[in-house]
């Protein structure tokens, strides 16, 4: 391999011009003339296509212009010498404005003398040193829009009218209807003199208008588009090469037939037809021709669409690259590692590899690392000399590179638990996408992970696939630690909340353990606390019977893992502010003991204050005593929160949604009253009685009436439900706690399941004035109109059961229609605003310099370092300090 | 001739003054920037047309922000539009 890196050279700067038939000649290592590719015996012919000259692909050859080897040789141009010229497709818009700006006769660009002088002026003072190339290219841009409406020749000695200048997608320019061909263009843009080019924007210095029609075509080395050899032993070519076998083709012909003498017409044709061929040869999408097609019906991949869109190369090869040391497997979740830890399965740790630098205090370590080899779990894959060689561990050579093994190898080691590794799922959408995580070495096949890091992946089990990065240096490794580790974004820059925290279960389990303060003997009380890292003395028991056996509650348990000098109230997600607080329990209250212990004194332990989002407790703790405090408190409360819902059970079943009989019928006469209430309206708005609502007609009167009567009724028929719904009932749990599901979710399934709407309305759609051919027709009722009646546990009958899919199929195309879009609108805005960054003075600038805000976000402060939105939190303070006084 | 019509007395629109020579300068030293790095304003852009602003000179915006009370924001004025 040959190294780059002693090159002594940098680019200074790129020029960007157009190339000039004599530049093509003069790059060309080989003039190209014929279109057959190799001969029978399968050497490539001179002056074909694959011309030897033009580099080397295969291996053992030498190349026959610059005579090195394969991956030496960068490849070399050719040329093809068109018979005719023909319009590069790329230029199209500028040679109409350049033809329509200048005289059709005389070549000057269509302004009077002294404007000329005026303009040339204005262009040579154009100074300011980073705005010059956009000031010149708007000012060039207006020179050519006032010299194209001018309609005579200002020049007096030419003084020639104006011809107007049509094009017609994509190659042909009209001149009042006579078509010009690409010859009398050049002619044209020829007589264009150079001193006046800067005016009508191009630099005489390194281009002249002409070539924008090309007279020779160059033919790209053979590397940048080598032929590959099936494994039936044909050769199949690429579709550049194709392309230009086309253009060689139509280019001899159109000689032949052009030197023969043949008539205007056929020469006519195949002009056209190579003019067709080159245009494609750079963009197969151009629009108004239809694409190329290879003999299979694929259209070919031109030289355009190698560079386009998201497979192009920019955005697949140069902004985004495939990567060594990463992995990627199904995910699975695992409660009892630490939310900093990733499970990684053995077979990716034999895979995945960290370099390790050999000195005298590692020396044995890295000795025994060889010694295991690249297939028994803390082993190597590679040792590299002081001199860059790379050697494969194998089984039969383990011993003798084991012999070689001195200070100054580097051993490649596989990854082992503690190591640090990036972990990320797409659509990497904000940067907790990407965090760093310490590594587990577990059995299996799938990266475990705890699932308070599934909100910030936006994650779940259902088949998700992540991907792993092993990083290779030590600076890559502690900047990750510090800066990228789990803990460090249980703060969201978004809200300032947390984003990772307790879900689902742990929410439940916590809840159970702490509302209402349920009692555990000591054994369990103990179980309880011995998966957590609590260590030291237990808090008192709170109850101790006559026979002198000791019950904790579950608030103090919990307590347990809460650090020292909590100030705490806030309501819990059960609290609704109606009810009696005391015996609901729903407040919760957090104050140090007189030891300074931290004590959970009333109130359930529920979203509010572990949950992902909403969890005041947890943000608190990661606010005031650190991420560490804060990952070891979220460990801890997730595995408190499992290990009590797995001692007191909990389960859900269908049978949870039963309400009895008398509350269906309360239900039913409610729902009856508001559709008789809705066909009362109905009446009104048919004998014209209908008094209609401000600024609305009769007919949305209606369907607001109807609308609110028929929402009005759901929501007594959930009332009605709810109240047999206690919070003994696992399902109310989960959803009053906020583990998972909501109370309308309930209600729905043993009140009423409600209106269904298409596009916020009552379902309308239908033919003949009805929705479906049971209804009469103009029925504008309840059950006409898309209102469910029953609730999901009694079933749907056929008509609800076709609305509600209507309802369900427009959440369906909704959600896949808004991901496109925000994605589309993400992309936009990450190209925008990659590169700025907040500097130490708190300015946000771009990578030029340029000051975008003068403070961040106007006020200069960090949203995860703030109390919601404001700098300091004066009512904690507060609440503290009157505490501590009392 | 249309009534004349004034945005800088509209309530949304926050106070826009041109700035002196001293203080651009001290501006300029304080951030540590050249002109050219300050955010741009159009000549032709209604409160620069309203202030008469020239090129080269800056424009001070004062704004009401609901986090930070008042911030204040600086303009180059500039005659054409520059950006890609
Ligand atoms: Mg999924
Ligand atoms: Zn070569
Ligand atoms: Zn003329």
């Amino acid at each position: 391999m040959v190294s780059y890196q002693y090159i002594p050279k940098k680019i200074g700067k790129i020029q960007f011009a157009l190339i000039s038939p004599e530049e093509v000649r003069k790059m060309s290592a080989t003039k190209i003339i014929t279109a057959d590719t190799y001969d029978d015996d399968g050497f490539p012919i001179d002056m074909g296509l694959m011309d030897p000259r033009l580099g080397v692909i295969e291996p053992g050859l030498k190349c026959k212009t610059c005579g090195k080897k394969v991956d030496e040789c960068p490849g070399h141009f050719g040329h093809i010498d068109l018979a005719m010229p023909v319009i590069h497709e790329g230029y199209t818009k500028l040679i109409k404005e350049m033809l329509s700006a200048t005289c059709r006769t005389c070549g000057r660009v269509k302004l009077p003398e002294e404007r000329v002088k005026q303009y040339m002026e204005r262009i040579n003072n154009i100074d300011t040193i980073s705005l010059k190339p956009f000031q010149y290219l708007s000012l060039s841009g207006s020179i050519r829009h006032e010299a194209v409406k001018v309609t005579q020749c200002p020049h007096p000695d030419c003084g020639e009218m104006s011809k107007a200048i049509t094009l017609d997608k994509p190659t042909t320019y009209r001149e009042e209807g006579h078509k010009l061909t690409p010859k009398e263009i050049r002619e044209r843009l020829e007589r264009i003199p150079s001193e006046q080019l800067l005016l009508i924007g191009l630099n005489p210095a390194v281009a002249r208008p002409e070539w924008m029609i090309l007279t020779s075509l160059p033919v790209p080395p053979v590397t940048v588009r080598p032929s590959i050899t099936l494994e039936s032993g044909d050769r199949s070519e690429d579709d550049l090469t194709h392309k230009l076998v086309d253009v060689l083709r139509i280019n001899q012909r159109l000689q032949e037939n052009r030197d023969s003498g043949a008539p205007q017409l056929i020469v006519e044709d195949l002009w056209e037809l190579l003019q067709y061929h080159i245009t494609t040869y750079f963009d197969n999408q151009t629009s108004g021709i239809p694409p190329a097609r290879h003999r299979s019906g694929r259209p070919l991949k031109t030289l355009a669409q190698r560079l386009k869109g998201k497979e192009g190369r920019f955005r697949s090869n140069l902004s985004g690259k495939r990567v060594n040391f990463s992995a990627r497997t199904v995910i699975s979740p695992d409660p009892y590692i630490s939310i900093n830890e990733v499970g990684v399965p053995m077979p990716i740790a034999l895979e995945l590899t960290v370099p390790m630098r050999v000195n005298e205090f590692n020396f044995e370590q890295a000795k025994g690392f060889v010694e295991r080899g690249h297939n028994i779990h803390p082993g190597a894959n590679y040792i590299i000399r002081p001199d860059g060689q790379r050697l494969r561990l194998t089984e039969r050579n383990k011993e003798t590179l084991l012999e070689k093994l001195q200070v100054g190898y580097i051993v490649e080691r596989h990854i082992m638990d503690g190591d640090i590794v990036l972990f990320n799922r797409q659509p990497s959408l904000h940067r907790m996408s990407m965090m760093a995580h310490e590594v587990r070495v577990m059995d299996g096949k799938t990266f475990r992970l705890n699932l308070p890091d599934c909100p910030p992946y936006n994650a779940d089990f259902d088949g998700d696939e992540m991907n792993l990065h092993c990083l290779q240096g030590e600076e890559a490794r502690a900047e990750a630690k510090i800066i990228m580790r789990v803990q460090e974004h249980i703060l969201s820059p978004r809200f300032g909340g947390p984003v990772i925290g307790a879900i689902h279960d742990h929410i439940s389990g916590n809840f159970m353990l702490t509302h209402h303060n349920p009692l555990f003997p000591k054994e369990e009380a103990y179980h309880i606390l011995s998966r957590t890292s609590f260590k030291g003395k237990l808090l008192e028991p709170d109850i101790v019977d006559e026979n002198g056996k000791e019950y904790w509650g579950g608030k103090t348990i919990f307590s347990h893992i809460l650090p020292p000098g909590l100030h705490m109230e806030y309501p819990s997600a059960v609290y609704t502010g109606d009810g009696d607080v005391e015996e609901e329990d729903s407040l919760v209250k957090i104050f140090p003991d007189d030891d300074g212990r931290s004590r959970l004194v009333t109130g359930p332990i529920d979203e509010m204050s572990i949950g992902a989002f909403k969890g005041k407790l947890l943000e608190k703790i990661v606010r005031d005593y650190g991420s560490d405090a804060g990952r070891e408190f979220l460990d801890d409360a997730t595995r408190i929160g499992i290990t009590a819902i797995t001692l007191m059970g909990f389960s859900t079943g269908i049978d949870e949604e039963d309400i009895p009989e008398e509350a269906k019928l309360r239900i039913r006469d409610t729902l009856v009253e508001a559709e008789a209430k809705v066909d009362d309206y109905v009446k009104k708005f048919n004998s014209g009685y209908l008094e209609p609502l401000p600024g609305r007609s009769l007919k949305e009167t209606l369907e607001v009436e109807a609308m609110r009567t028929l929402g009005r009724a759901r929501d007594m028929a959930g009332q009605i439900a709810s109240k047999y719904l206690g919070l003994k009932n696992s399902a109310v749990i989960m959803a009053r706690s906020g583990a998972r599901g909501s109370m309308l979710n309930l209600s729905q399934m043993s009140g009423c399941i409600g209106q269904q709407a298409v596009r916020g309305e009552r379902i309308q759609r239908g033919y003949q004035g009805r929705t479906l051919p049971h209804f009469k027709q103009m029925d504008l009722g309840a059950a006409a109109k898309g209102f469910v009646k029953s609730c999901y546990k009694s079933g749907l009958n056929p008509t609800e059961y076709f609305f509600h899919s209507m309802g369900g199929r427009e959440g369906l195309v909704d959600t896949a229609v808004r991901t496109s879009r925000s994605g589309y609108m993400q992309r936009r805005l990450i190209n925008a605003l990659e590169d700025l960054k907040v500097l130490p003075d708190r300015t946000v600038r771009n990578t030029s310099g340029t000051i975008v805000q003068f403070k961040y976000g106007e006020d200069g402060v960090d949203p995860t370092r703030s109390a919601r939105s404001d700098p300091i939190d004066y009512e904690d303070i507060i609440r503290t300090a009157m505490r501590e006084v009392a | 001739m249309m009534p004349q019509f004034n945005v800088m007395e509209n309530y949304l629109v926050p106070r826009h003054s041109i700035m002196s020579e001293e203080e651009v300068d001290e501006l300029l030293k304080e951030y540590g920037i050249v002109k050219g790095k300050l955010p741009l304003i159009l000549m032709a852009d209604p409160c620069a047309k309203a202030l008469a602003a020239q090129p080269g000179q800056v424009i001070k915006i004062e704004r009401e922000s609901p986090t930070a009370g008042a911030s204040n924001y600086y303009r180059l004025v500039v005659e054409e539009k520059t950006g890609l």
